[in-house]
């Protein structure tokens, strides 16, 4: 079990240690909804049932930036916005109306970049209610001098 | 399957402002409760100019274009068969309510897997201000599925 530091202090987190989790309440249709129009992403496979039925999914699912959005918030609720260097994730699974979404990060090394620069890499995931991983990535974040 | 020869492929650069009123929208449809990215006060008092513009929000941005999945249809992709499948991005400055940004997109791959049964479209997008500084760059991958 990773070791959650209180009051969480990235800058001196090491590989193990990890962030503070961030828990959501379940998607549902007005989640999609606020979403859709707030991201600019009209895609109706994410609020029109009838779309995503025809297009053979049964019922809406989130936007996958949706938990993205909730993975960067997980970050930046213990980092300043202008250490985050590079953020990325891959989908694996699809999340539906009601689904439970908790992000979690953890350190996984320090390392200095090309340019000296002393960075954590951070691993942030985003799962459901059953444990199931929606999205996994990585994030690296520069430490401040010293 | 997708040609080829789309790999390439160059959208016709966009370029949009970033609304304050838009950032708080998208704040809230986040959950976002950090008080940095919905006041200017608490954005001036954590050192920035104004509200600044979270991580993901520049891929959203990027959709304001005049339509946003017409590239989709000089490549032949189904919009009903699209999934996004990865999305990273790389930070090299700062970006504020009031800037205007610039988007250069182009598709950097174009793959199949499974026996064509899925398709990958690799596109880099990126992002540079008013002031011609480099904001960001993104990439995504989108997963067609065929079948």
């Amino acid at each position: 079990m990773a070791k959650t530091l209180t009051p969480f202090d990235y800058t001196t987190a090491q590989p193990g240690d990890a962030w503070p989790t961030l828990a959501m309440p379940p998607v549902a249709r007005v989640t999609l909804a606020l979403y859709c129009g707030a991201s600019g992403d009209h895609n109706p496979l994410h609020v029109d049932s009838d779309f995503a039925r025809a297009a053979g999914l049964g019922d809406v699912i989130a936007h996958g930036m949706l938990s993205m959005g909730y993975m960067g918030r997980t970050l930046t609720q213990h980092v300043p916005l202008g250490a985050l260097r590079e953020f990325s994730t891959r989908f694996l699974a699809m999340t539906r109306i009601g689904d439970q979404i908790t992000c979690t990060a953890q350190v996984i090394a320090r390392f200095n970049d090309a340019q000296g620069q002393s960075c954590l890499r951070v691993a942030v995931s985003a799962a459901g209610q059953n444990g199931e991983v929606k999205a996994a990535g990585e994030a690296v974040i520069a430490l401040p001098p010293g | 399957m997708i040609d080829l020869r789309h790999i390439g492929y160059v959208s016709p650069p966009f370029t949009t402002e970033v609304e304050r009123g838009r950032l708080r929208f998208f704040a809230k449809a986040i959950g976002e409760t950090d008080p940095v990215y919905l006041e200017e006060a608490a954005a001036r008092a954590a050192g920035h100019p104004t509200l600044p513009v979270p991580p993901t929000f520049l891929f959203c941005l990027e959709m304001d274009r005049p339509a946003p999945y017409g590239w989709f249809d000089d490549l032949g992709i189904e919009l009903p068969k699209v999934l996004h499948g990865e999305q990273s991005f790389v930070y090299h400055a700062m970006a504020y309510a009031g800037d205007c940004l610039t988007f250069a997109a182009r598709v950097r791959d174009i793959y199949a897997k499974k026996g064509g049964l899925l398709e990958f479209v690799v596109q880099d997008n990126q992002i540079t201000n008013q002031r011609g500084e480099l904001i960001a760059e993104f990439t995504r991958t989108l997963v067609i599925r065929h079948g």
